[in-house]
């Protein structure tokens, strides 16, 4: 009975940890600056890739995974100051753009590195509920999500920064009339995205096949956890996530993978149906 | 983009990668025109790139023998990145605009159906040159991979006998898995054995944490692995990781994608597979095939089985026109009705089949342990593709343009 139990909900734990990693990111960028970064799921390859990289030259998976975060993060900043910083009025442009740039990367990756990449390996360790078992490394990745949850809200909540960054998400131009550096607190926005994504790469990499296009795996569910959420990072990610996890966890047990696909993408439809704004223009219309 | 601007840049694209094969003094006259639909980029592109290479490789090695009947080979290579409504418009400028001879490639089995019909239309030959799921009876198609009869008619006996007769499927949800899933289940029937679960997957989901769970409650003797593609691969090292310990099988693992050489050690542990190629293999004519390769790509990671085929596939065709000593389409098919198309390929003698033209193979079991190192387990000698024969189809009397099945037979006239 208790095997049964923590298998529900350790399922559950799964699909959220991979809707908030994979989202987190997008959120930032898009709650901040209304900015659609199509290159999303090219900042996760590159955090990917570099831990791979950096794993296969010696380095423990801990430290390899903190070198592919600040290397996505890092990316991010480039891409700010030499795309993005050009396009903050022109949301369509700014959509051709990151598509233009993933297809670069992309398509990059593959004539400079070749079409597969050494993969890492999950570290061992599994443990056993019943007659299940399960690798401990999967925990790490649920850890993550809610350490990334965390983080944000201290982020945005607690700090200087997060005040200054929620005045600009809230109205910019009052906030630069008031002396704040919005120019500065997008760039570092675009960055702090850039690096949840490749932190989501970091934390996947040993779970999955290493190829240049596998930005592709995240993109369909970070768009759809983002877009359900609404605009604000804080209120909407999670609840989101979780809904969504919630659906597709529940269908992927009761009717197989492919129910929960079309199961979860359904329920977004609806939810996109009734709550027009998301989860988060839900939230706070009703004054939370 | 606006219409003539994508043109032009496809244009473009395709005029830059049409390849002309070294055009030997020896070889004069009107080239050959080959045309090759290969993904070197995209998803499919690990797969894929091997199979130009291969191409690229019987190409050269033709031209530089005096071509085929004194014409040299031109290969015209066009990459549909792994959409297959570009294959299909691929497919259409090959044929209509490039006018081709013959038409070689596909990688999916619905790529390949995506382009079958439209080589039907326009007359020309079609090799399809990857294992597939088998049953397809075209008189315009000629198959040079391995089918069922040659991979699960050999395997899974050996599966059922060796670890139990409860099977877990998981297969990718197109074509291909629902048709080889199929073949499993009659193949497990006639053993005796059952298929206890059964799971499709849509193409690029890539954590199975519910599918691991699934199995273990299921608690198969062994594992049927006919997911595909890179994100569907993802399940060996996240079942690894979990503890499954399951045997497992499959047609298209290891010498495929060499998914050995690509994950970690002990991902792939276990895995079983009938192949009629596998760089692995030791014979005199292979290492003298991959010395060869690996003079013209030294930077190949593996060569796989799609790269043998494609590169088996255009030799074939050379010997198939010197037989019939015309590239008329009408006269090599009466060389292959007559049974008279043979070659020693690296991997044996393969005769093509008059009643299917589909390929003779000669299949051997391997298998990968713990420090993914490849192990021959045993050798079946050339096995016909018998089984389109023996449920009616007969391509020197009738041309049935259909896709058969266990469960979807020719009707009996």
């Amino acid at each position: 009975m208790f095997a049964e139990m923590f298998s529900v909900a350790y399922q559950f734990a799964d699909v959220f940890a991979f809707l908030i990693l994979s989202a987190a990111g997008l959120a930032v960028v898009f709650g901040m600056m209304g900015i659609i970064n199509m290159a999303h799921g090219e900042f996760i390859m590159c955090g990917v890739y570099v831990t791979a990289a950096l794993f296969h030259a010696g380095l423990p998976l801990p430290l390899a995974q903190a070198g592919g975060t600040a290397a996505a993060g890092l990316a991010g900043v480039a891409v700010e100051r030499g795309i993005v910083r050009h396009l903050y009025r022109r949301p369509l442009d700014s959509l051709l753009a990151t598509w233009g740039l993933s297809l670069v990367v992309t398509q990059g990756m593959l004539i400079l590195v070749g079409s597969s990449y050494p993969g890492i390996g999950t570290p061992p360790g599994s443990f056993s509920v019943g007659g299940y078992s399960f690798a401990a490394y999967r925990l790490a990745l649920i850890g993550g999500a809610v350490a990334v949850l965390l983080f944000l809200y201290l982020l945005f909540m607690k700090t200087r920064f997060g005040v200054l960054a929620r005045a600009t998400m809230q109205n910019a131009a009052m906030a630069r009339a008031l002396g704040v550096r919005t120019g500065g607190i997008y760039a570092a926005s675009f960055g702090i995205g850039a690096a949840l994504a490749g932190f989501c790469g970091a934390l996947y990499a040993p779970t999955m096949t290493l190829i240049p296009t596998m930005g592709v795996n995240f993109v369909t569910e970070s768009f759809v956890t983002v877009v359900v959420g609404g605009s604000n990072v804080l209120l909407g990610t999670a609840p989101a996530g979780a809904l969504l996890a919630l659906v597709r966890s529940g269908l992927n047990a009761a009717y197989g993978q492919i129910a929960g696909q079309i199961g979860m993408l359904f329920a977004v439809i609806v939810i996109i149906r009734v709550l027009p704004e998301g989860v988060s223009g839900w939230l706070t219309r009703r004054g939370a | 983009m606006p219409m003539q601007r994508r043109t032009a840049l496809t244009l473009g694209t395709a005029a830059a990668a049409s390849v002309l094969v070294g055009r030997d003094a020896a070889a004069q006259g009107k080239p050959i025109k080959v045309g090759l639909l290969e993904d070197v980029s995209g998803d499919l592109a690990l797969s894929g790139i091997p199979k130009l290479h291969g191409s690229v490789l019987a190409a050269e090695e033709i031209n530089k023998a005096g071509g085929i009947l004194g014409r040299p080979v031109e290969l015209l290579h066009l990459d549909p990145q792994g959409d297959n409504a570009r294959y299909q418009e691929f497919a259409r400028r090959l044929l209509q605009r490039d006018k081709v001879d013959v038409l070689v490639g596909g990688i999916t089995s619905a790529s390949r159906e995506a382009i079958r019909q439209l080589a039907r239309r326009a007359g020309t030959f079609y090799f399809y040159t990857n294992q597939y799921e088998g049953g397809v009876c075209d008189a315009n198609m000629v198959s040079t991979g391995a089918v069922p009869e040659q991979q699960f008619s050999t395997l899974i006996p050996y599966m059922a006998e060796r670890f139990g007769k409860r099977v877990y499927t998981i297969a990718a949800d197109y074509n291909f898995g629902q048709l080889s899933a199929e073949w499993t289940r009659t193949l497990m029937k006639e053993l005796g054995g059952t298929v206890i679960g059964e799971e499709f997957i849509p193409l690029g989901v890539s954590q199975f944490a519910q599918t691991i769970q699934n199995i273990q409650r299921a608690r198969p003797d062994w594992v049927m692995c006919l997911n595909v593609g890179a994100s569907q691969d993802s399940f060996f090292e996240q079942a690894a990781a979990a503890g499954l310990n399951l045997p497992m099988g499959s047609s298209i693992k290891i010498m495929l994608g060499f998914e050995h050489k690509r994950f970690a050690p002990p991902a792939l542990k276990n895995m079983h597979a009938v192949a009629n190629w596998f760089e692995e293999l030791d014979t005199p004519a292979a290492q003298d095939f991959k010395r060869r390769w690996r003079a013209r790509w030294p930077d190949e990671t593996y060569i796989n089985d799609m790269g043998y085929n494609a590169y088996v596939t255009l030799h074939l065709y050379k010997a198939l026109v010197e037989r019939a000593k015309s590239f008329d389409k009408a006269a090599i098919r009466k060389v292959i009705a007559a049974g008279d198309a043979v070659i020693d390929a690296p991997e044996g003698r393969v005769t093509i089949d008059p009643a299917s033209q589909h390929l003779s193979h000669h299949m051997r079991m391997v298998s990968v342990n713990d420090r993914h190192e490849v192990a021959v387990l045993k050798d079946f000698g050339e096995i016909k593709p018998y089984w389109l024969g023996q449920v009616g189809c007969d391509l020197t009397k009738r041309d049935d343009n259909e896709q058969y099945s266990p469960s979807s037979l020719p009707r009996k006239s």
